[in-house]
């Protein structure tokens, strides 16, 4: 009963934390620069471990799915099964959860340490205002580099897919792009899009708003960090079932 | 001319209770020491006054309007009037001593590159940092870190500055040139809040003593009446923390 009561009390502040989060996102003054940073350093820092996760995960599918489907003469399908499956479900959560650990503990250990050394009470003192400076960059910049990456993953996976048809099973680039590009439609791209924006949401919030309730130093800096990736994981893949329902009603149905 | 009051001020921090009806004022050019005991609530006082605390009860006056009910955006206009001095100096850890000292500028006037340069080397010069302008504040020892905290905290001309412990725990030749900066500041005309144990210190510095206990003002008098109180607290209080710096 009060593991619950704390729950809600935390959720309810989490909540809060994004309800200031978006007051401020619509008002004067907004850091455009700080922006640019956070996309490089956010999105361009994952940029290599993405498309290595998309085209290794893009390899032992096609591998997998070419073998196990050629027993019973349904190579053909390959292309189709792995494309649709990276761009709705793997490519986003593989992303994502990569993003939750790299990303996610990085903001928290960041604004945790700022936070117990007093320096968001100097930015306070100095009369800004934490959440313009520290927090919408970061809640922005994750949301927007995470659609990204993960469809530069779909696509890497992908390629890496079509890559091993060739090698293993003689299938001709030409036909599996072909029979790809006949399977995806508009509705898979604008769902890894949609699933990508709101957990990159979860994470950053999650990351900031623990980072600005650091405490016990060090310690706490740690804390906060693996609390970080250990609630966004879970969100992110609970979540990702309720959007999957979502998407699939709205679009396919 | 009062520039800033303080009416009955309470806070608690939970069961415990830290101002329980604390009554000051500060004139405009003079500079006060608050005293007390660790755990006092001296701090917390200060960061009462630009709202980095809420407090409980009572009334902080800035310039005959009342402060204490502002909302946290109302805050960051009068923050660049009454501004803060950290115990830690609380430099910005990746961000050079230039950039440190710039943030201010950058955020509250519309100075070009080159004007905020040279207020920069001003400041820095005051402080005696100019040589560790390209430094990080992890290259710096704490008494070089907390000139340039004092360089970042006056770089807006502030109407008021309030120092939490700007000379604890650094030697005497730091000790001396903090002093000397706070001086530098109050002979240009401005405000300060001294909190400190440093008695010497602020005998340097200061034009009153008050002294916090058991959450109120316990002594509010001149360096004279301080210096010659008959009052057993000030008398102990003034010789527990007497340095050996000290000069009656």
């Amino acid at each position: 009963m009060k593991d619950l009561k704390a729950g809600l009390i935390l959720t309810g502040d989490i909540l809060d934390f994004t309800k200031d989060v978006f007051t401020r996102l619509f008002s004067k003054p907004f850091y455009w620069g700080r922006l640019f940073d956070q996309i490089i350093q956010l999105g361009l820092g994952s940029l290599s471990i993405s498309i290595v996760i998309g085209f290794i995960t893009g390899l032992v599918m096609t591998l997998q799915f070419g073998y196990g489907l050629a027993k019973f003469g349904g190579t053909l399908y390959v292309p189709a099964i792995v494309s649709v499956s990276l761009l709705r479900e793997l490519a986003p959560i593989f992303t994502s959860l990569l993003i939750a650990g790299r990303v996610g503990s990085g903001i928290s250990a960041e604004i945790g340490a700022m936070n117990v050394t007093g320096q968001i009470d100097a930015i306070r003192a100095l009369g800004t205002s934490p959440v313009r400076v520290l927090v919408i960059p970061r809640v922005l910049a994750t949301v927007l580099t995470l659609p990204l990456l993960a469809t530069l993953a779909s696509f890497t996976g992908i390629i890496g897919g079509m890559l091993i048809s060739y090698i293993e099973f003689g299938m001709p680039a030409g036909f599996y792009a072909n029979k790809v590009l006949s399977t995806i439609v508009f509705a898979d791209i604008f769902g890894s899009i949609f699933k990508c924006a709101f957990f990159g949401l979860v994470i950053s919030i999650l990351a900031c708003y623990r980072g600005f309730h650091t405490k016990e130093g060090t310690r706490g800096v740690g804390n906060a960090t693996t609390w970080v990736v250990v609630r966004s994981s879970i969100i992110i893949l609970i979540s990702d079932f309720f959007l999957s329902k979502i998407i699939l009603v709205g679009f396919y149905q | 001319m009062k520039i800033l009051e303080l009416k009955n001020i309470h806070k608690s921090f939970g069961e415990k209770k830290i101002h329980q009806g604390v009554n000051f004022y500060l004139e405009q050019g003079e500079t006060i020491a608050l005293l007390g005991h660790s755990g006092t609530g001296k701090s917390v006082l200060l960061r009462s006054i630009i709202g980095l605390e809420q407090i409980d009860q009572g009334e902080v006056i800035f310039r005959q309007q009342r402060i204490d009910q502002l909302d946290e955006e109302s805050y960051y206009p009068l923050r660049t009037k009454i501004s803060y001095s950290f115990q830690n100096a609380a430099l910005f850890d990746s961000l050079s001593v230039f950039e440190n000292i710039a943030y201010p500028l950058f955020e509250h006037t519309k100075l070009n590159e080159t004007q905020i340069n040279q207020k920069v080397e001003d400041v820095l010069k005051i402080v005696n940092m100019s040589q560790a302008k390209f430094l990080m504040p992890s290259d710096l020892s704490g008494g070089m870190q907390k000139r340039v905290g004092l360089a970042r905290s006056m770089i807006l001309n502030p109407e008021i500055l309030l120092y939490d412990e700007p000379t604890a725990g650094l030697d005497p030749v730091n000790t001396d040139m903090v002093i000397d900066i706070m001086n530098e500041f109050k002979a240009r005309g401005f405000s300060g809040i001294f909190v400190t144990h440093d008695i010497p210190a602020a005998k340097r510095v200061c034009d009153r003593f008050l002294l916090l206990r058991d959450g109120k003002i316990y002594f509010n008098g001149t360096l004279e009446e301080f210096n010659h109180s008959n009052d057993p607290f000030v008398l102990t209080f003034g010789s527990t923390h007497r340095s050996r710096h000290d000069v009656p």
